[in-house]
């Protein structure tokens, strides 16, 4: 009973997110100081774990071509599947999925932690003593900064785990560049890339919406404001992983 | 003015606030008085829309603060003025930027105009050169004046203070009670202040409502206080433990 209770409540609260905001100006100044802090902040997480991430794609599947699995001889393989491999799993998996969950512990929990740290502090009463609706105007810009930025994010990352993989195989000499580069573009659906905005938009509303809810239903002291990041981002990593098994039910 | 009718609350099964009612005027320094787990922080919160009630009204004039639709609760809220217990001050801004918020979210000020009522309000708190500092720059004592600073940069009409002096020094305490004293009469206000500090009851309590368990124990001024001590036993003990 208590999953459909914390549903409900978190229905009610997004309706209040979405109300018209107070002030214009003031929240066109708020939506760009959490771009800032949500996309740019993350930029160089987002490039070093895309870049290592796919180099060690690309050198974990060739290394599995190249070893005896007993179904084919190894030399029945062309190398071009890696390229094949590493290009479809970065964007349908790799790039949406691995960067949301990085940016769960990283976004979520410190939209949590302010949030929740505003409402032990009382800053939320006192923004709805003034007369202002306080889910709206801490949570809307960020849930907003959040649908821009975090699939900005993940095109960035889906590109850099492709040049990752590119890189390693240039660097270990696994495979030719050109090898890499055929599989790529033999595999390249464009409905993959579809796919991918679709999980980005989404995994990017589940990542601050309930960052946002978590945090604004703190109560107690500083604990509970800790507890607050922790459960968030659980909740976060579970909700994307279960979303990401019905996006790609539904879609592919 | 505010009216309080037959006003209850519950939480669960635990009834903490019992059928109150009392009157606030206006210009007049109004102090909720009682011991920790009496309900005056319940009812305070319950009065600036904080809380819900689980019956009974909380009147401003004529508007029943229950009864109106959620933007009609937003204008009257503007209305409304309120110094937390812990300042609430916003932490990101600047003393300066904290009193100007409220101008720049409901005000068709300039820009030269709200620097101007920022400058006023801080200098009606005797804050001066601290506006660009921050709040944890600040002393507790100029985080209060700041809150106070805040809670009037609206021509508001309604002002409630949640333990004004806690964490305040004699000194910074007293400064503190004779501004909202002060800043109550000057504009014609009606505040409300919930207190435990017998010396904020004996110099500004014009009209006090005592608290105990939930109920309204007792009501009258500080004039009064004395004599009715004498018959009754919970404010005796009460103000005698205050000191």
């Amino acid at each position: 009973m208590k999953i459909f209770s914390e549903i409900g409540r978190y229905i009610l609260f997004m309706r209040f997110v979405f109300k018209r905001p107070d002030r214009g100006r003031v929240f066109w100044n708020m939506l760009l100081r959490e771009m800032n802090l949500i996309g740019i902040d993350s930029l160089i997480v987002v490039i070093l774990i895309a870049t290592i991430t796919g180099a060690v794609t690309t050198i974990q599947t060739a290394s599995q071509l190249a070893s005896d699995s007993g179904i084919l001889p190894p030399s029945m393989f062309p190398m071009a599947i890696v390229g094949s491999v590493v290009g479809s799993s970065s964007i349908l998996e790799l790039a949406p999925t691995i960067t949301c969950l990085v940016l769960a512990g990283k976004i979520g929990a410190n939209i949590a932690s302010e949030i929740g740290n505003m409402q032990v502090s009382e800053q939320i009463d006192a923004y709805e003593v003034m007369g202002i609706n306080s889910k709206g105007f801490v949570s809307l810009p960020k849930v907003v900064a959040g649908i821009i930025m975090i699939p900005c994010l993940i095109l960035v990352s889906s590109f850099l785990l492709i040049l990752g993989g590119l890189i390693a195989a240039k660097l270990t000499g696994i495979m030719t560049m050109d090898e890499y580069v055929t599989g790529l573009r033999s595999s390249f659906v464009p409905h993959y890339a579809k796919v991918l905005m679709v999980k980005s938009v989404v995994f990017s509303f589940i990542i601050t919406s309930l960052s946002c809810f978590q945090g604004y239903y703190t109560v107690g002291g500083a604990l509970e404001v800790g507890e607050a990041g922790t459960k968030a981002v659980t909740k976060i990593c579970v909700m994307i992983l279960l979303f990401d098994l019905i996006i790609a039910k539904l879609l592919l | 003015m505010i009216q309080l009718k037959d006003l209850n609350k519950y939480f669960g099964d635990k009834h903490v606030l019992k059928n109150i009612n009392a009157n606030f005027l206006p210009g007049v320094a109004n102090l909720v008085i009682g011991a920790s787990g009496g309900g005056k922080s319940v009812l305070v919160k319950t009065m600036v829309g904080l809380e819900t009630p689980s019956s009974g009204s909380v009147l401003f004039e004529d508007r029943d603060y229950n009864r109106l639709e959620y933007e009609e609760k937003q204008v009257l809220r503007r209305e409304i003025g309120m110094l937390f217990q812990g300042t609430a001050l916003f932490d990101s801004l600047t003393v300066e930027q904290n009193v100007e918020f409220p101008l720049l979210m409901f005000s068709n000020m300039t820009k030269e105009e709200r620097q101007d009522r920022v400058n006023n309000c801080l200098s009606r708190v005797n804050l001066v050169n601290a506006n660009k500092k921050t709040p944890a720059e600040i002393s507790g004592g100029m985080k209060k004046r700041v809150g106070i600073a805040r809670a009037i940069a609206l021509n508001i009409k309604y002002l409630f203070c949640d333990e004004p002096n806690s964490g305040l020094d004699p000194l910074t305490s007293r400064v503190i009670d004779a501004l909202l004293e002060d800043i109550t009469k000057e504009f014609g206000i009606t505040t409300i202040i919930n207190s435990h500090d017998m010396k904020t009851v004996k110099e500004i309590g014009e009209h006090i409502v005592f608290m105990h368990q939930g109920e309204k124990w007792w009501e009258g001024s500080n004039k009064d206080l004395a004599e009715a001590q004498k018959s009754n036993k919970e404010l005796d003990a009460f103000v005698k433990a205050s000191f």
